[in-house]
This record gives C-alpha cells, sequence and structure tokens, in this order.
C-alpha cells in the first residue's frame, strides 16, 4: 500500500515536470513580448529592454527554462508582469476561493448526484426516472454564463434573497485568514454571520458550476445502480430477507460508487479548470479570471502557474480516488 | 394437516420487446411440510422462475402475474406486505443458488454479510438486532457447522479469497441463519467440482434431516436429485409434465419427456448403449406450441396432442400431463 502511494507521489512529480515542459513551450512560442505589454504602447526600447532583463526574458531560453523550474522546486513561480507581485502570492489569495466554490459544487454534485442516480435506477422507466434524466440533459445543456444570470435574476433581483455577486457584503472584513476560503475560515473563526453571508454568495455561484457535474454523476451511478440490482448478489441477499432500502443504500450502492468515484475524480479537474466563466457572471475573484486576464495580457507566468496548480490538484484527486477504491473493493487492495 | 406451500394454477409471463413469453403456464404444486421434492427440467422450462416466485423474488416488471396463487404455510404470498414479506425471506423460505461466485456480495466480507442477515432476522422476528460481537459469535458458529475450517478467520475473508465449494458452504450458512422451514436450492451444485458436488450434496442431505427442513431441489440433473429427493416434479416449456415418488417416476416413466430425459443420461453399466438425445429444441415460449407444449418433439404425438392441452391426471401411482400416458 504505502509503496504504491510513493511509486504514484513520484509519478505525480514527473507528470508536473511533463506539463511544466508543455506550458513552458507553449508560453515562449506564443507570439506575444510580455516585456513590451508590461512596458506600456508608449515605452521606448530602452524601457522595454530594461523590463526585459529585470524579468530575465533576454536569457536564453534553455537558461530560462533551467531558472524557472528550479524556482519551481523551491515554491517560486515567478513574478506576475501585470500584477508585480510573486505568482504564488496572487495564488495564495485567488485560489482559495475557486476552491471553495468547486468544494462547495462538487458537495452538492455528489449530494444530489448519487441519491437522484440510485432513485432514477429504483424506478427505472417510470415518470420520475423520466422526468430526472430530462433534467439531467438540461442542466448540461445550458450554458453556465445564461443560466447563472436567470438565476440572478430569478433569486436575487425579483425574490431578493441571494446577493448577486461577489464573496461578501462590501462592508464585511473577510475572516482572519486560515485557509483562505471564507466558509471555512469564518467557522474556525466562530464567526457565524460571516459565515451565513459567505454561504448566501456562494450558493448560486456553486449550484451554476456544480450543474454538469451533478448531471454526469447522476448518470454514471444510474447506470451503474441499474447494473448491479440485476446482479446474483442482490437477488440473494433480498432472499436472505434484507430490507429493500438496506439492499439498495449498503449491498448495492457501495458496488455501483466505483464508476462514480472516478466520474467525480475526472469532474474535479474539470470544474477547476471550468470556473471562469462563472467567477465572470458572479464577480467572484478566483483563478479563473485570474489566469484569462494574465492570458489575454500576455503575462504567461500566472497562467502557467495556475496551470500547474490545477494539475497538480488533478493528480492528488485522482491519487485519493485510486486509494479510495481499494477501501470500497476488497478486490484492489492487493493489486499492484 | 395444511400444505406447507400450495401454488394452484400459476401463470406467470415475462414482458419483452419481442412480445410477451409466458414462462408458466398453470402449475399446481402441493408441497407437505417434510418432502423433499426435486423439480428437474432442461434449462429454461421455467423451474428457476418457479423458485422464486415462491420467494416474491421475480421483478414485476418485466414479470407479470397472468393468474393463480401462491400460499405458504396457509398465507397467500402475493398479498403479503413489507413486514411479512421479510419474515418470508429467511424464516420461512431460504433459499441458495447456482453459482456460488456470482451470489456473495464482492465487497462486503463474509463476516459483514453474514452478520447484516442476522440482524435482519432478528428485526423480522420482532426482536432488537444483536450487537455485532453476539452476531459475529452466531456466524462463526454456523460456518463452523458447515465444517469450514477456522470459522472465525473465515469472518474477515472476502468472497474472492475463498474457493467455489467454501463459497457454496457460506451461502448455504447464510440461508439457514433464520431457521427456514423450507429450503429452496436452485442447482446448487451445477457450478462445482465433482468431488465438492458430492460433499455439497452430503451437506444438504445432512441439515435437510438434522433440522428436518422440507427441501425442494431444482436440477437438470436426475443423479442429484434422485440421491437426495423421494419426489420428483418434471417440467416442460413452463408446465409440469409428471410429478410423482422418484422411485415409481424413474423405473417406469409415463411421459415421452420424461422418458426421453430418462435416455439422455449416460448409463455407465451398459456402455454399449448410447446417451440418446431428445430431437429438436425448447420451443419459444414467445408463441409457444398449440395444445400439448411438448408435441413438436414428441415420437408418439397424435392429431389430438397439437389440438388439446393435457391435464394431470393420476396413472400408476402419479400424476402426469400426457394423452397418452395409459399406453405408454
Amino acid at each position: 500500500m504505502w509503496r504504491y502511494v510513493a511509486r504514484r507521489v513520484a509519478l505525480t512529480g514527473l507528470m508536473l515536470f511533463g506539463l511544466i515542459c508543455i506550458t513552458f513551450t507553449v508560453s515562449n512560442i506564443a507570439p506575444s513580448d510580455p516585456a513590451a505589454l508590461a512596458a506600456g504602447p508608449d515605452a521606448t526600447r530602452d524601457m522595454v529592454a530594461t523590463i526585459r532583463r529585470e524579468y530575465g526574458l533576454d536569457r536564453p531560453l534553455p537558461e530560462q527554462f533551467i531558472r524557472y523550474v528550479t524556482g519551481v522546486v523551491q515554491g517560486d513561480l515567478g513574478r506576475s508582469i501585470v500584477s508585480t507581485r510573486p505568482v504564488t502570492q496572487d495564488l495564495a489569495r485567488f485560489f482559495p476561493a475557486t476552491l471553495e466554490l468547486v468544494v462547495l459544487s462538487m458537495l452538492l454534485g455528489v449530494g444530489l448526484g448519487v441519491p437522484l442516480g440510485m432513485m432514477s435506477a429504483v424506478l427505472k422507466n417510470t415518470a420520475p426516472d423520466h422526468l430526472t434524466r430530462f433534467a439531467a440533459v438540461s442542466l448540461v445543456a445550458l450554458p453556465a454564463f445564461w443560466f447563472g444570470i436567470l438565476l440572478q435574476l430569478f433569486f436575487s433581483v425579483w425574490l431578493e434573497w441571494l446577493p448577486t455577486s461577489g464573496r461578501l457584503e462590501v462592508a464585511t472584513a473577510p475572516p482572519p485568514f486560515v485557509t483562505g476560503m471564507y466558509l471555512f475560515d469564518s467557522l474556525f473563526a466562530g464567526q457565524f454571520n460571516t459565515f451565513s453571508q459567505a454561504l448566501a454568495h456562494a450558493a448560486l455561484p456553486a449550484l451554476v458550476l456544480s450543474f454538469p457535474c451533478l448531471a454526469s454523476i447522476l448518470r454514471v451511478n444510474r447506470a451503474e445502480m441499474i447494473e448491479v440490482l440485476s446482479a446474483d448478489y442482490i437477488t440473494a441477499a433480498r432472499a436472505h430477507g434484507i430490507a429493500r432500502l438496506r439492499v439498495i443504500c449498503v449491498h448495492a450502492l457501495r458496488n455501483a460508487m466505483l464508476p462514480t468515484l472516478a466520474m467525480i475524480g475526472l469532474r474535479w479537474g474539470w470544474m477547476l479548470g471550468s470556473t471562469v466563466l462563472v467567477e465572470t457572471v458572479f464577480d467572484w475573484p478566483g483563478i479563473g479570471l485570474y489566469a484569462v486576464s494574465s492570458a489575454i495580457a500576455g503575462d504567461f507566468k500566472p497562467v502557467m502557474g495556475v496551470t500547474l496548480l490545477i494539475g497538480l490538484n488533478f493528480m492528488v484527486i485522482n491519487l485519493i480516488v485510486d486509494l479510495l477504491y481499494g477501501v470500497l473493493d476488497p478486490r484492489l487492495r492487493n493489486a499492484p | 394437516m395444511t400444505p406447507l406451500l400450495d401454488i394452484r394454477d400459476w401463470r406467470l409471463a415475462f414482458d419483452g420487446f419481442e412480445g410477451r413469453a409466458q414462462v408458466l403456464d398453470g402449475i399446481n404444486l402441493t408441497v407437505m411440510p417434510g418432502e423433499t421434492i426435486g423439480i428437474v427440467g432442461e434449462t429454461g422450462c421455467g423451474k428457476s422462475v418457479l423458485a422464486r416466485s415462491v420467494a416474491r423474488l421475480v421483478d414485476m416488471p418485466p414479470g407479470r402475474i397472468l393468474g393463480g396463487s401462491i400460499h405458504f404455510d396457509g398465507q397467500d404470498v402475493m398479498a403479503m406486505n413489507g413486514a411479512a414479506l421479510a419474515r418470508l425471506r429467511g424464516h420461512g423460505i431460504a433459499m441458495i443458488f447456482q453459482d456460488p461466485m456470482t451470489y456473495l456480495n464482492p465487497v462486503f466480507s463474509i463476516g459483514a454479510q453474514m452478520v447484516d442477515v442476522i440482524r435482519a432476522h432478528d428485526r423480522a422476528s420482532g426482536q432488537r438486532p444483536r450487537n455485532s460481537a453476539a452476531a459475529r459469535k452466531k456466524a462463526a458458529d454456523l460456518l463452523g457447522s458447515m465444517r469450514l475450517p477456522e470459522p472465525a478467520g473465515m469472518l474477515d475473508r472476502y468472497p474472492h479469497e475463498l474457493s467455489g465449494g467454501m463459497r457454496q458452504r457460506v451461502l448455504i450458512a447464510m440461508a439457514l441463519i433464520g431457521t427456514p422451514r423450507l429450503l429452496i436450492a436452485d442447482e446448487p451444485t451445477t457450478a462445482l467440482d465433482v468431488t465438492i458436488q458430492a460433499q455439497v450434496l452430503r451437506l444438504i442431505a445432512e441439515l435437510v434431516a438434522m433440522h428436518a427442513l422440507t427441501l425442494m431441489l431444482i436440477s437438470h440433473d436426475l443423479g442429484v436429485i434422485g440421491a437426495l429427493c423421494r419426489r420428483v416434479v418434471v417440467m416442460y416449456a413452463g408446465t409440469i409434465v409428471e410429478d410423482g415418488e422418484a422411485t415409481t417416476v424413474f423405473a417406469n416413466p409415463r411421459h415421452p419427456y420424461t422418458r426421453g430425459l430418462l435416455a439422455a443420461v449416460p448409463d455407465l453399466e451398459k456402455p454399449q448403449h448410447r446417451a440418446q438425445p431428445i430431437p429438436g429444441q425448447i420451443p419459444n415460449l414467445l408463441s409457444p406450441p398449440s395444445g400439448c407444449r411438448f408435441h413438436p418433439r414428441c415420437a408418439l404425438a397424435v392429431e389430438q396432442c397439437t389440438r388439446d392441452k393435457p391435464v394431470m391426471r393420476d396413472v400408476a401411482g402419479r400424476s402426469v400431463a400426457c394423452h397418452l400416458a395409459e399406453h405408454a
């Protein structure tokens, strides 16, 4: 088991290196000059050259690459030309906001998707099943920016139940920094007022972000439950007199959770990389907005940093998923 | 004495894309307490579906009841509510199945699965479910009485770590948890090696004798039925064609299908007699043959067989559904 984890961690390192190579190459063949962009349209050649020297952009590419990699290993992702702050500092500010959204969305996606999938499977080909599946397809098909605006109109403008944008009211100070996720930090500091405010702000964006994830989890879980429910051991469990609810929720669900778990892992990575639309609609200061505005400005260090961070996150989540496989299914425990 | 199991004119169909297949057509079967009854027939003749309808394990849909009734110990099985059904399954009727590989849940340990059943039975009999230590103790005792080695250690093992014979013993132990009155064994040895088959059959025979169980053994193997059952019921294409004492039926079969089944068994003592297969194939139940369902394959069939459905009649000490039973 620990050997397996060690091997996976080593493999993760290798994959991250690959990721660095790709992002570095792409950043450098992109036809834009970060130094010129940073210097502004009225800058003289000398000013641009100064900036280029300052950021080490005048060095040969291999040297820049080695510098960057050494930096990454030491936890230095370079400096953003636009914000002039170190990328790690920016990420520490923006990433928790996105992570908060993604965690909340994932909780919604799993918490609704799994039970709805189970219900759909048990009531296969009845009205509730058709309705659930129709809703699921619709949720995937609706574009996030459009649906987000619709929800804003309904819940924030008409009903005035929820705020339209941001993470907190303007007048409210953020809770003391622990993780940067306001929901967690406010609870940690015992500021329940701030917590409920943060929750109200996060509700709509998390809901919109969770829909595609919810729908795919629902569909995978439904398909898998239908298959498992027709398995021989389910017939046997029923013949042994075990109550129907327990057969479905314990005996069948644990078998059906394996593919659902894989879907959760994939969706996690997908959500981290696709928050930008939701962040734009709800004015949520996360890494999606940060990455896109940096890319538009031709500021590549932040883009590379965000890519690495999402990549690392994706790999860690999938390692956890693989380890959970072993917890759920004893047949996989001794596998190499 | 009231019969333990009373099946009357039981007719069951499955609805599918191609139409409705009537897999059980007017089954009448009465089983008295303490009987050992073997149900024999080709694959697809409806013997497993019959066994599953008794414990109400046929899913509806795709299953559909066209008529008839099933009473267990005087109670209408089809009218049972959740609590009565929980008592029926395991307490009244227990089942063991064909393929022990697939009838144990792969992701739970043997102990967890047994404890679950033990506690379900506590609940069904109106007691507070015993705690997990007591349930594990009972599970280990049961496994020990199945002559499984190291029963306590067995509890923490998973199905994939056991051999087929061990798994079947675990399944038998699970079936006996609720001290059932009727044990339905659906092809319990078909998936096992021949040597293991003999052991498992002997175990079943001992348990039937020890607990005074009523046994309903389903098999396509006449030898298995002859070894364990006093009464035999022969099924063909969703109907019962012959029903009587095993010795009587085997010595002097009256239905042409029973004769065909017996002739298809190779006889080691008379090697010059080659086993005779029954010509033709089992009928498509989407459009079953008219009259006697066996007539297209029957060498003796006359015009009446294609027209009239034969009813069960007492002939020569057993019941048989054949127009020509007296002449055979």
